[in-house]
């Protein structure tokens, strides 16, 4: 697999395999099931290391999105990251796709592709285009890009779309549209920015069903990131916590439950309540 | 075609409504009609003129239809170039403003001198006057595009050619064309300026000379006659091209009832 270490200015570079050390005393410190000690490094597709990210706002303060996060998701598993609004998730998924590099720290990660928070579909291209958008950024003729994305329309329920422009599509069609795109760029990491967060309730359950059949099939590293503790849990082998402003680690789960997971298990509904503790949402459960 | 009709009621009624108060004026307040001439005036001149006034609005159509297809050239491949080179814009973009207040006047007897005296330097006035709402229009389209979607296509390691080709082209599209609707609007009064500013042989040269002979030997009916022609021409056209950006970029609105 194609490997590329991404340092920030601060941050030591570090080889492929070197035992990453621990982010800080919190990330250890809610960890369930010890799945950070477990399996090599070289099973771990993505491994962020003390990872910290500012920003400068207008009024010249330092805004501290990211804070010495530690993180590492094995080959093929899926890593939920669930958070408040503003803790630096996005920042998060920008610097695994190369987009933002990190102030501290080191990330290691394969090519990654994004699947933004807003669909992003182009207007102007239809559904089938759009899917086939990186095929085409690839290189192929508008042909065979369509020709690859076609039979996966079918698959996704979005057969007799392919030529529907994006407005005239339901939002949980867009989403589909926008993972198959994500899907098609080939690239062995996925990184999903809440991709279902402007979906409404009925939709949202439908479309986490139908991810994580999709999955099942598609095996790739991805990292989900999400402010729905719930969904994290259900989609996620791992489930990593982090806290308001400036983000940190405040837990880091593992969800051993069989898949498809129901809402109702007890391991889900377990670590659930976990997870909300972690948030410091205990409140909430009552 | 029934909405159609009815699209354009408003319009007739309002014509209709100040063609008629004008004639009342004239005929009624005592104006002179070689100052202003009753719109009956203006009919009965139009028909007798018909064949000279078919014969200048063809020429003039003609240049409209090559001038703009200049200007809207030009103008499109300057904004890609400003868009694309902050040199090329930090150099061009002034000059392009200045000459929006060239008096033509001054240029198109050089242009006559290097072109002669057909239809070449018209066009190069028609194309300067043109060029510049299609290029300031293009070139705020090309910039307008989404910045997520131009980060989504680093993601997929698209090249500054790919970002360019695949959104912020499309997405300056609507641009281009609400420019090149300014653009056609402005060419009916290019036009004449470049008839009446070019030194020409002959007697037909569109209806902007045909203006400028009748009022200079104070046939103002005449000149009132041609001048509706502009004025129908600016209309029909605008229309025209409507149409054209409705293929060429339905995307931008909502298309109710169309699936697939």
């Amino acid at each position: 697999m194609q490997e590329q270490s991404r340092e920030g200015f601060g941050g030591e570079r570090s080889a492929h395999g070197e035992s990453v050390s621990a982010g800080g005393a919190s990330a250890s410190g809610a960890s369930a099931g010890g799945a950070s000690a477990e399996g090599s490094a070289a099973e771990d597709a993505v491994i962020l290391t003390g990872v910290s990210r500012n920003f400068v706002d207008r009024s010249g303060r330092t805004i501290h999105a990211l804070r010495d996060v530690s993180l590492r998701a094995r080959r093929g598993s899926v890593l939920a990251v669930v958070g408040p609004s503003g803790c630096g998730k996005t920042t998060l998924l920008e610097m695994l796709c190369g987009l933002q590099q990190p102030d501290a720290g080191s990330i290691l990660a394969p090519p990654a592709a994004l699947m933004p928070q807003r669909d992003l579909l182009l207007p102007w291209l239809s559904a089938l285009d759009n899917a086939a958008l990186p095929l085409r950024i690839a290189g192929a003729p508008k042909a065979a890009a369509r020709a690859k994305a076609e039979p996966l329309f079918a698959e996704l329920g979005l057969e007799g779309f392919e030529r529907a422009r994006p407005s005239e599509l339901s939002g949980g069609m867009r989403q589909r549209v926008a993972f198959l795109r994500t899907l098609l760029s080939g690239k062995p990491l996925l990184c999903l920015d809440e991709p279902f967060g402007a979906l409404d309730a009925i939709t949202r359950m439908q479309m986490q069903r139908w991810l994580s059949e999709a999955l099942r099939h598609e095996r790739r590293t991805v990292i989900l990131v999400t402010h729905d503790v719930e969904e994290a849990v259900l989609l996620g082998d791992r489930v990593a916590v982090l806290s308001k402003r400036p983000g940190e680690v405040t837990a880091d789960l593992t969800v051993d439950a069989p898949r498809p997971r129901a809402r109702s298990q007890q391991a889900v509904i377990e670590l659930r309540e976990r997870a909300l503790r972690a948030l410091g949402l205990e409140d909430e459960l009552r | 075609m029934s909405k159609r009709v009815a699209d354009a009621l408003p319009a007739v009624a309002l014509v209709l409504l100040l063609l008629g108060g004008w004639e009342l004026y004239v005929d009624l307040g005592g104006v002179d009609p070689v100052l202003l001439p009753a719109p009956h005036g203006i009919a009965v001149a139009a028909w007798q003129d018909a064949g000279t006034l078919w014969h200048n609005t063809q020429i003039t159509l003609k240049e409209v239809a090559l001038g703009l297809t200049l200007a809207v050239i030009a103008g499109f491949a300057l904004a890609i170039a400003i868009h694309l080179s902050s040199a090329i814009r930090k150099a061009v973009y002034p000059l392009a403003v200045g000459s929006q207040a060239l008096p033509f006047a001054i240029l198109t007897p050089t242009l006559a001198f290097w072109l002669g005296f057909g239809i070449l330097p018209k066009l190069i006035v028609i194309g300067l006057i043109c060029f510049f709402p299609v290029a300031v229009s293009t070139v705020d389209g090309l910039s307008a595009a989404d910045p997520d979607q131009l980060k989504l296509l680093r993601t997929l390691d698209a090249s500054r050619w790919q970002a360019f080709r695949f959104t912020e082209l499309p997405s300056a599209l609507p641009s281009v064309l609400t420019g090149a609707r300014i653009a056609l609007v402005v060419a009916w009064i290019a036009a004449f300026i470049a008839e009446t500013s070019s030194p020409t042989v002959g007697p037909y040269a569109g209806l902007g000379r045909e203006i400028m002979v009748a009022l200079n030997t104070s046939e103002t009916a005449p000149a009132f006659a041609a001048t509706a022609v502009l004025f129908v021409c600016a209309i029909v056209s605008f229309n025209a091209l409507a149409l054209v950006e409705r293929r060429l970029a339905g995307w931008a609105r909502p298309r109710p009832g169309e699936n697939r």
